[in-house]
């Protein structure tokens, strides 16, 4: 009797996970290991079939200028745009948290950029950024300053990608700034008040060290975020000019679905998948960090 | 000796109302110019005279040369199946994982994890194979099921059902509540809140994504808006900035008019989503 139970108690678990498993078997893990397997496999055609050919495409990648072009793209890209993204978060938790005329209206503008779809976002800023008729160029003529190809130039392309995406992602990432600095007791900067203590010294001597658990989270959210985020590309430049834009997702789509190349596609997915992976781990020790201030 | 001390404070204090207001009005600027360019002829796209005669002429040219209603009818049905998808699946495997230490339930939901760092975005190519063997490209069906089981949804609501008593399911299971009767009766209702942040969440997240359904859909019937924009906005289409800025706004309407008027629910359910 109670051994019945006990197995009906497995019977039962599994039965509740069948859908979710069933779905992330077919969609997450079966496809990882096909992408593994397939960059070990030519690319096929009606006459030549696919075949194996061991770590060939790896090869190819490593002599493809693109790939390290794209993968150089996306370490500037992440560069330009985590840290600026994160210290305007910070600022902007710390300016909202309190009370100030006009609070919720200043709290929303910095939030708004979040729940607009990247696609529309760069629909609005392909204007400002357009040579002469474009906002940005219209503004600074009145100052006297020429125009300027913003998205056509491989020198500001990717700065002016950079820009827009921070843009995007401060105010989303203020939130949780926001969130922990309500769990930050008063008494701690009233204390400081009274010690004398300057603003500027208590923020970095206690306020900063208190959010790093909230900082080490955004920051792996925000590197992710780097590598997953590619829609503005298609409406801004195309990865061009001449690659000069292109970052490692937007690359693997061009292989998969302009060139037809999946077995490419693949290897340099493969690439993404052991980034990825090594962001895993790297969160797996922080979240492990973060148990422990607690 | 403290009074000085004081009128510097509100001094300062007083620039930082600025310094946030003057962020706020650049960080609201795109979103207001793009206002602006939709309302008024072409001709004053640059020209910020507030004399500008108002005009819907815009909205009318976008939707005259694109089927923005259509996509939104898209996108309206995807986000919704999507979501109620994702609540019934993910119920049944956070309750699973709560209340049934199964075997290997541990390995399991590490293997659900996986899905948080390895987001269907990435395996584009193979899931498209997948979905052309299943016969499901260019259906509102093939732009959800790959986002169908949530490793997110599946984590918040572990996490909500543990935290409901024990208590409350022994009082059920006395009443005669089944293992779905006390699902629905004990952990369901408790998870309330849960559930309105996930969802919204999950709705902002579905309305606004555009590289798989750009892969998975090539007609009018099943593009949703994001791509349907992306289409149209290209600029190799040569359209009108007027135009397009008017299209953009169709196409985030319904999601920014729900953010303006539940404000503060989205915010708050970014905030417990992403400290969860």
């Amino acid at each position: 009797m109670h051994l019945s139970r006990d197995t009906m108690r497995h019977v039962h678990g599994w039965l509740l996970l069948t859908p979710a498993a069933v779905l992330l078997v077919s969609f997450t893990h079966y496809p990882t290991i096909a992408t593994v397997i397939n960059s070990f496999f030519s690319k096929g055609n009606s006459v030549r079939p696919s075949r194996f050919i061991g770590i060939d495409n790896y090869q190819a990648m490593t002599q493809d200028p693109i790939f390290w072009k794209v993968l150089v793209n996306n370490m500037w890209f992440a560069v330009g745009t985590i840290p600026t993204s994160i210290a305007l978060a910070i600022i902007m938790a710390l300016l909202v948290n309190r009370a100030m005329p006009g609070r919720s209206f200043v709290r929303m503008a910095y939030f708004t950029p979040t729940i607009l779809p990247m696609i529309a976002v760069a629909n609005i800023w392909l204007f400002f950024y357009s040579p002469d008729i474009g906002l940005i160029d219209q503004i600074t003529s009145w100052f006297g300053i020429s125009g300027h190809n913003w998205l056509g130039d491989p020198d500001t392309v990717l700065s002016a990608i950079i820009v827009m995406t921070v843009w995007k992602e401060a105010g989303f990432f203020m939130i949780f700034y926001l969130a922990a600095l309500q769990h930050i007791p008063p008494e701690l900067g009233e204390a400081a008040k009274l010690e004398g203590a300057s603003r500027w010294y208590y923020f970095r001597r206690v306020l900063f060290p208190l959010l790093m658990p909230t900082s080490l989270f955004v920051l792996i959210n925000a590197v992710l975020n780097s590598f997953k985020l590619v829609d503005h590309l298609f409406v801004l430049t195309k990865g061009g000019p001449d690659n000069a834009s292109n970052l490692l997702l937007y690359y693997i789509f061009e292989n998969a679905f302009s060139y037809f190349d999946t077995n490419y596609a693949a290897t340099l997915t493969v690439v993404l998948l052991g980034l990825l992976a090594i962001m895993a781990l790297a969160q797996f020790f922080v979240l492990d960090r973060r148990i422990h201030y607690r | 000796m403290t009074r000085p001390a004081h009128t510097t404070r509100s001094y300062t204090e007083i620039l930082e109302y600025i310094g946030a207001w003057v962020l706020a009005l650049l960080w609201i600027a795109p979103l207001l110019y793009a206002f602006w360019a939709a309302f008024h002829p072409s001709e004053y796209s640059t020209n910020f005279d507030l004399l500008a005669p108002l005009t819907l002429d815009n909205f009318r040219e976008a939707l005259s040369q694109a089927p923005f209603l259509r996509y939104g009818i898209n996108t309206f049905l995807l986000v919704t199946m999507l979501l109620a998808a994702q609540m019934v699946v993910g119920t049944l495997a956070a309750y699973a994982f709560a209340r049934f230490q199964f075997f290997g339930s541990n390995v399991a939901f590490g293997l659900v994890l996986v899905q948080l760092m390895i987001t269907p975005e990435i395996l584009i190519v193979e899931n498209y194979s997948t979905l052309a063997k299943l016969g499901f490209v260019d259906t509102i069906t093939g732009i959800g099921l790959p986002y169908m089981a949530s490793a997110f949804g599946i984590f918040l609501l572990r996490q909500a059902f543990k935290s409901t008593p024990k208590e409350l399911e022994d009082a059920a299971r006395l009443e005669g509540c089944g293992m779905f009767g006390i699902l629905m009766r004990v952990y369901v209702p408790l998870a309330r809140p849960t559930y309105l942040a996930f969802g919204l969440v999950s709705i902002s997240h579905h309305w606004n994504n555009f590289l798989w359904p750009l892969v998975i859909t090539n007609s009018v019937e099943t593009r949703p808006l994001t791509v349907g924009l992306g289409i149209f906005g290209a600029p190799e289409s040569g359209v009108d900035w007027s135009i397009v800025s008017a299209a953009t706004l169709l196409s985030v309407a319904p999601l920014l008019i729900a953010f303006l008027l539940f404000q503060r629910q989205f915010v708050q359910s970014f905030m417990y989503a992403g400290i969860k």
